[in-house]
């Protein structure tokens, strides 16, 4: 569902250019979890950011269940992101002063494929969500209300209340204890097994990159290693 | 359209949560709004107060009132080289005269001059003016509370005699009863021929208490007889050495008759006063109507001039509204990236903010009406001034208040609209 044919990306940083990428080609199928590894500056930022259509490349082609992502403009990739993608970010990125329900309602307020969700369908949605996290007591909880872990469920329930098809998690045990990393990484195992969702997951960590069915390691813009486990 | 409603109304849910998150700010934010909007409010009622009041008391004259002066209306007596711009006691007669204008009741001619009056040791400046037993039929406020009023004999015999204004008398005489004393009355030195004497009068009479009526208080005021005024305190000749007045008061039999009189009165003085077809009149007529669009003019232009000096504090509110615009999108850069991350588009994110702009300027509008309306009601408590809240100047104040949110906001919500979801992620 992911192909991703000799993509560069190339960054100008006032006169310099910075070649993130420098001609990177990776299939990921449907149902997969793929964790992209490598060290910091290797381009697996730069990868994800691709994929998860928050930036184009800068040639090569990109498709997406078949529909090429490079020419579309700032708004269909909003839409793309809105429907097929859902985010969970280090540092999990919740709203301050909002509840878990809100927080989790939030991406069905851009929704726009045809009608609107009504919104007490989202709070329905939001709600089904959050129990699937087990934050089911935690609805109405602002984010300094709970505890790391609790926050990184609150976002994987943002992240998929949409159904998406592709989970982005970009080192989403990078600021939890092994206790909550261990919580976090069972709930996406089990979204990714009973859901069939596609998880692409970024990490440093051997420990958590392992937990993968297939790890690409990326050094200098380029693949130089993939490994199906 | 239906869906364009929801959509709006899905961003103005999104704009409210967005200020509910941070009270305080929202609150001082608003504060400059509200008190340019208050001041807007509150200086404008003062101003609409100004104008009712002022046309009640012209209304209480009487639409059927004439007043006739001297000099092109408008200008002041100012006139070319060669030509008298006098209204002359032989025009006031002429008037006077049933042949001449002749559904005119009644002519009070008028001359007079601000001069000091005194009795024993008090001493008040005031207007004494020169009038005709005709005067209290021109102004129906006129009552006579103690003695009588000037009359014909005083006229004709240029007699030594005053009636004091309600006040005057107080100031003048205190407690006790002035009929029959004798006041002096201070002939003003003019220019290179003034002696600076005084002419002594016995108090006739005393005016009962008028609530105001036409231009000057005649609670203020000293009247005496116009032949009086004219030759024995204030110098009453003009250029020619004709005996002038200072206005003619005409009273039409009728409201309906009133433009009649008035034409009448033109064509009389027009060819009294050898006025060429041509030429412009050297002296004027008004009706009430006329005073009536001559004061709104006035007021107009001061309640506006007012309400532009408050404008000033609203515009200074706007800009307090863009600077925290600013601080807050430079704050929620993170939460920006996070809503274009799950699918906010660049249109999304620029409603969000701006709505917020506009959302924080009109409820300051209309908290600042609700300020406005109560400093306007607490100036009536001082009884000093009246204050009319008008629907105009409230349209005003919402329309100017979320203009300036418009304005202000876009820059700042553009700002926001245009970050990369990316780096806005990234933060710190």
């Amino acid at each position: 569902m992911i192909e991703i044919e000799d993509v560069t990306k190339v960054y100008q940083m006032g006169e310099v250019q910075v070649h993130a990428l420098c001609g990177v080609s990776l299939e990921i199928d449907q149902g997969e979890w793929v964790a992209i590894m490598g060290p910091s500056g290797s381009g697996k930022s730069t990868l994800m950011h691709i994929i998860g259509c928050l930036d184009t490349p800068t040639a090569g082609v990109y498709r997406l269940d078949g529909v090429e992502v490079g020419g579309m403009d700032e708004n269909q990739l909003a839409a793309i992101r809105n429907r097929q993608i859902g985010f969970v970010f280090q540092t999990f990125n919740l709203l301050a002063r909002t509840s878990a329900l809100k927080q989790v309602m939030l991406p069905m307020q851009y929704t726009r494929n045809g009608a609107r969700i009504p919104l007490t369908e989202r709070e329905r949605r939001a709600r089904e969500a959050l129990e699937m996290v087990g934050l089911g007591d935690r609805m109405d909880h602002h984010p300094t209300e709970l505890s790391g872990g609790q926050q990184q469920r609150v976002a994987i329930a943002r992240a998929l209340v949409n159904g998406p098809d592709i989970i982005m998690a970009d080192e989403p045990t990078g600021n939890l204890d092994s206790t909550s990393g261990a919580e976090v990484m069972e709930i996406l195992q089990r979204l990714h097994k009973e859901h069939g969702i596609t998880v692409v997951m970024v990490t440093h960590d051997e420990e958590i990159g392992a937990q993968a069915e297939r790890i690409v390691r990326l050094r200098d813009g380029l693949i130089v290693d993939e490994v199906k486990q | 359209m239906i869906a364009w409603i929801a959509d709006l109304l899905e961003n103005v849910r999104v704009a409210l949560d967005g200020l509910l998150a941070n009270k305080m700010r929202s609150t001082l934010t608003m504060l400059g709004v509200i008190i340019g909007v208050g001041a807007v409010i509150a200086l404008m009622s003062i101003g609409e107060g100004a104008q009712a009041s002022i046309t009640e008391q012209i209304n209480s004259i009487g639409s059927n009132l004439i007043f006739v002066g001297a000099g092109a209306r408008g200008m002041g007596p100012v006139q070319e080289a060669g030509g008298s711009a006098s209204l002359t006691y032989e025009d006031a007669l002429a008037i006077a005269d049933p042949r001449n204008v002749p559904d005119a009741v009644a002519v009070a001619p008028e001359f007079g001059q601000n001069t000091q009056v005194i009795f024993g040791d008090e001493n008040i400046n005031v207007s004494v003016t020169g009038v005709t037993p005709e005067y209290p039929l021109a102004y129906s406020g006129i009552e006579v509370a103690n003695g009588r009023f000037i009359e014909d004999k005083d006229v004709d015999g240029r007699g030594n005699v005053a009636v004091l204004g309600y006040q005057s008398a107080i100031d003048l005489f205190g407690g006790f009863d002035p009929v029959g004393q004798k006041i002096k009355v201070a002939m003003p030195s003019t220019g290179n021929g003034g002696n600076g004497g005084k002419v002594s009068l016995t108090v006739v009479g005393v005016l009962a208490e008028q609530a105001g009526s036409g231009m000057s208080d005649p609670n203020d005021e000293v009247f005496i007889p116009i032949s009086t005024a004219q030759t024995k305190i204030f110098n009453g000749r003009d250029a020619r050495g004709e005996i002038i007045v200072s206005s003619v008061s005409v009273v039409a039999a009728s409201e309906e008759q009133a433009d009649a009189v008035v034409d009448a009165i033109t064509a009389l003085l027009r060819g009294r006063h050898d006025i060429a077809p041509n030429e412009d009149d050297d002296f004027f007529v008004m009706e009430q109507a006329d005073m009536l669009e001559m004061v709104g003019q006035i007021t107009g232009i001061m309640t506006a001039f007012l309400g532009a000096i408050a404008g000033i504090s609203l515009l200074v509110g706007g800009i307090g509204i863009m600077n925290i615009m600013l601080v807050s999108v430079t704050e929620r850069t993170r939460e920006i990236g996070l809503r274009k991350a799950v699918g906010a588009r660049k249109g999304d994110i620029l409603i969000q903010f701006l709505l917020e702009a506009v959302a924080l300027s009109v409820l300051g509008g209309l908290l600042g009406i609700l300020l406005g309306m109560g400093l306007g009601k607490l100036v009536d408590l001082t009884g000093l001034m009246s204050s009319v809240v008008t629907l105009d100047s409230v349209l005003l104040a919402v329309g100017f208040s979320a203009a300036v949110g418009l304005f202000f906001g876009i820059y700042p919500a553009n700002q926001a609209a245009r970050l990369n979801p990316i780096e806005a992620l990234r933060y710190e």
